[in-house]
């Protein structure tokens, strides 16, 4: 139910529905795109980054929220750790427990390796879970993993390390094929025939969806799946610092139980980070689409431990975060609603812009129209625009809503928006980390057996990453970890346990004369007594 | 000055301001959230509550991240339910009626009460699924069931002991992996992925000049 002054600006919309639905947006040409991100991109602020004093990546910007957490202090005091105690003793440790994880620890089970996967909060409690549009794979006849290649690359600004795209694309058919066999469920057509759309820069479509509960449909299953294989899952533990071994090669991990706060070790003849991604670290005071536990663990866990990142500098706002009401603020309206018709308008009732340009570029708009242009509506939180949802049903017939995104209809229908009538109001919310832990094609990072996969691994999508590529990348990192750490703990041999790492970084610190009360990695945002988030 | 509402967490009252959700009134009375606390968006089930308004005889299930305060609201969160989740391998069951039968006997105790459906924090058709996974009608149960977000609130209501969300992951794993019809083209792709019919041209796009690539992308054909 919205209040009378913005019902005002919603019978503008209403006013131009017949006419905005029919017409075709022209799309921005590279120059316009280029000054629109440099002007209202929030990864070209230059005053919300600093650069990093130690570390690998000493010298590289980095967000001010983010710089801080890697200078920050451990949680331990390496004498009082006795690495002698070991609590639990496996081939393959697997961090986290979102998609990425859980493929990992399949793929892992699967090759004969001893797995454990240990998560913060429950095996599931990711953004996998929440992601709702789709999963992209180039296996329709008009398609071709070429074609990915050159979508995913110009969308991330031609900054993806071909190695890594090259892997996502060329194995994304055969992704979407293991999913399907272990049961997860496709929208397809009565002769099987996958029912696809586009993303926001996509050339053909090639979105794969389960209605609007995508990653919901993809990440019970893996879970399922996991349990089914009876692979041991230590739920509300997190992993505090990483355990290397007198030579340098990853061990292990400190882990702490989130409620006891109880310290264990685990050692481990190879490890996996898939801790996923940041949105609570609210980089730029943005709301976020992500799940509770986003706050770059893994980043901090790889850093400590002399592992490199990779596009630190660039996080992703999605263009469509809700905007009203205030109790779903910063949630995510999944771009899917675009894809089936739904267009941008501003306070006057314009379509301003193309629906399916790449996330950055939308977000950049929104932030232009809302601002500079002023033709934003006022919310009670702050500001929006109208997303057009009314006009997928005038486009593509009554009970497509109901159909196809009824995540989204029952969002809005909590709170007396019936999105089958009525426009929603939206902003960019912080939706994905596009940087992370640098990584070889086969996983790798720098320290010897030190793997990760999922939002935690930088440079597979570049600067930008586009719908669909991010549920694909999961899946395929994710497998690919757990088999490439299950072949390699084979032949790993542990030497002495060492957390000297954790001294030498203390040492930096105090050699860059950065002192903190700061302690990393976050675990879990304080969102204690505060009344906005 | 700002409204404010009176709420009982676990009995204790607060005062919170009104409009907040439960999740976030909690936070505002001073809680660190570890149990019962995950997506913060309606998917991921982790906020199972259970609340009653003063003088009011229903007793009400939701999800805390998905429901505003109201006033003399007493509130119990419900952040672990111990669900039956039966364990089997995937590649040697068959979709027949015969696997509920084995695995999850005790739907065939129904009772037909209905408390499921009238407790579903989705508002999903419970009853009705578990009738369909009871005649092994995987398909329908897998549909009506889709949107299930696994908190479990209707297995605490249930006198049959029934785990409702772990019948319905099962139907629609049969359904996803057994009786949803096959993809060809998906199979295709794969086959001539493996034959490496596009490695060719992938290896010359990855050698290509950045300029290049820019000329490609953005003159790229967009499918209507």
């Amino acid at each position: 139910m919205y209040p009378n002054d913005i019902l005002e600006s919603m019978k503008k919309v209403e006013a131009n529905r017949a006419e905005n639905t029919a017409m075709e947006p022209r799309r921005m040409t590279a120059e316009e795109k280029e000054e629109l991100l440099a002007t209202y991109h929030p990864d070209y602020r230059q005053d919300q980054f600093e650069t990093l004093k130690v570390g690998a990546n000493k010298g590289e910007k980095a967000p001010h929220e983010l710089a801080e957490i890697l200078q920050a202090n451990s949680r331990i005091k390496p004498e009082e750790i006795d690495l002698e105690k070991i609590d639990y003793d496996v081939d393959v440790l697997v961090i986290g427990g979102g998609g990425a994880g859980a493929s990992a620890a399949i793929e892992a089970d699967n090759a004969g390796a001893k797995v454990m996967v240990v998560t913060k909060l429950r095996m599931g409690d990711a953004n996998t879970m929440m992601a709702e549009g789709g999963i992209q794979a180039a296996d329709k006849p008009n398609d071709s993993p070429a074609t990915h290649y050159v979508d995913a690359y110009g969308g991330g600004h031609f900054a993806a390390k071909p190695e890594l795209l090259y892997r996502l694309v060329t194995e994304a058919p055969e992704a979407i094929q293991w999913l399907n066999e272990l049961g997860v469920e496709f929208d397809k057509a009565p002769d099987g025939t996958m029912i696809t759309t586009h993303g926001g820069g996509t050339s053909r479509k090639r979105m794969h969806a389960a209605k609007d509960y995508s990653g919901a449909e993809i990440m019970r299953t893996l879970r399922d799946e996991v349990l089914n294989r009876e692979i041991p899952v230590v739920d509300f533990t997190s992993a505090i610092e990483l355990i290397l071994d007198e030579n340098g090669n990853a061990a292990g991990a400190v882990l702490m139980n989130m409620e006891t706060k109880e310290i264990l070790i685990a050692r481990a003849k190879t490890v996996i980070i898939a801790t996923g991604g940041a949105g609570r670290m609210h980089y730029q005071n943005f709301p976020t689409s992500n799940h509770y536990g986003a706050t770059a663990d893994g980043l901090v866990l790889g850093y400590r431990a002399g592992a490199k990142l990779l596009y630190q500098d660039t996080l992703q706002y999605h263009p469509t975060g809700a905007a009203y009401p205030s109790q779903i603020f910063g949630a995510l309206v999944t771009e899917k609603v675009r894809s089936l018709g739904a267009k941008l308008v501003n306070a006057n009732g314009e379509v301003f812009m193309h629906p399916l340009e790449t996330r950055d570029v939308s977000a950049a708009s929104i932030i232009r129209e809302c601002g500079a242009r002023e033709n934003g509506v006022e919310t009670p939180d702050g500001i929006g625009l109208w997303l057009d949802t009314p006009m997928i049903e005038l486009k593509n017939g009554e009970g497509t809503i109901e159909k196809r995104i009824p995540a989204m209809m029952r969002m809005f229908g909590k709170y007396g928006i019936d999105i089958r009538k009525e426009p929603i109001l939206v902003y960019p919310t912080l939706h994905y980390q596009n940087g992370g832990l640098d990584i070889s094609k086969d996983n790798m990072t720098a320290i010897n057996n030190l793997f990760v996969a999922g939002e935690a691994v930088g440079g597979i999508h570049g600067r930008n990453r586009l719908m669909g590529n991010s549920l694909l990348d999961i899946i395929v990192f994710g497998r690919s970890a757990g088999k490439n750490a299950a072949e390699a703990s084979k032949t790993a041999e542990l030497g002495k346990l060492s957390l000297e790492h954790v001294n030498k970084f203390a040492k930096e610190l105090e050699e860059a004369g950065i002192s903190t009360d700061v302690v990393s990695p976050k675990l879990l945002p304080n969102y204690t007594k505060a009344k906005n988030i | 000055m700002e409204e404010m509402v009176k709420i009982f967490l676990f009995g204790k009252k607060y005062e919170v301001p009104a409009g907040l959700t439960i999740m976030r009134a909690m936070e505002y009375a001073g809680y660190q959230l570890v149990r019962g606390c995950g997506c913060r968006n309606g998917f991921c089930g982790a906020c199972a509550t259970i609340y009653r308004i003063k003088g009011d005889r229903e007793l009400k299930v939701c999800l805390a991240c998905q429901t505003t305060v109201e006033n003399d609201m007493y509130i119990a969160t419900l952040p672990f339910f111990p669900l039956v989740k039966q364990v089997y391998n995937i590649e040697e069951i068959k979709p027949t009626e015969q696997i509920m039968m084995q695995l999850y006997p005790e739907i065939y105790s129904c009772i037909g009460c209905n408390a499921c459906t009238n407790s579903c924090t989705q508002s999903l058709n419970v009853m009705q699924y578990i009738a369909y996974a009871q005649r092994g009608e995987y398909e329908k149960c897998a549909e009506e069931s889709f949107d299930c977000v696994m908190c479990g609130v209707c297995s605490s209501r249930c006198p049959a002991g029934i785990s409702h969300p772990q019948v319905a992951l099962l139907a629609r794993r049969l359904n996803g992996k057994y009786l949803a019809p096959k993809t060809q083209h998906l199979e295709e792709r794969v086959k001539e992925i493996k034959d490496g019919t596009f490695e060719e041209l992938l290896e010359s796009l990855m050698q290509k000049p950045i300029e290049e690539m820019k000329e490609l992308y953005n003159t790229r054909e967009i499918e209507k």
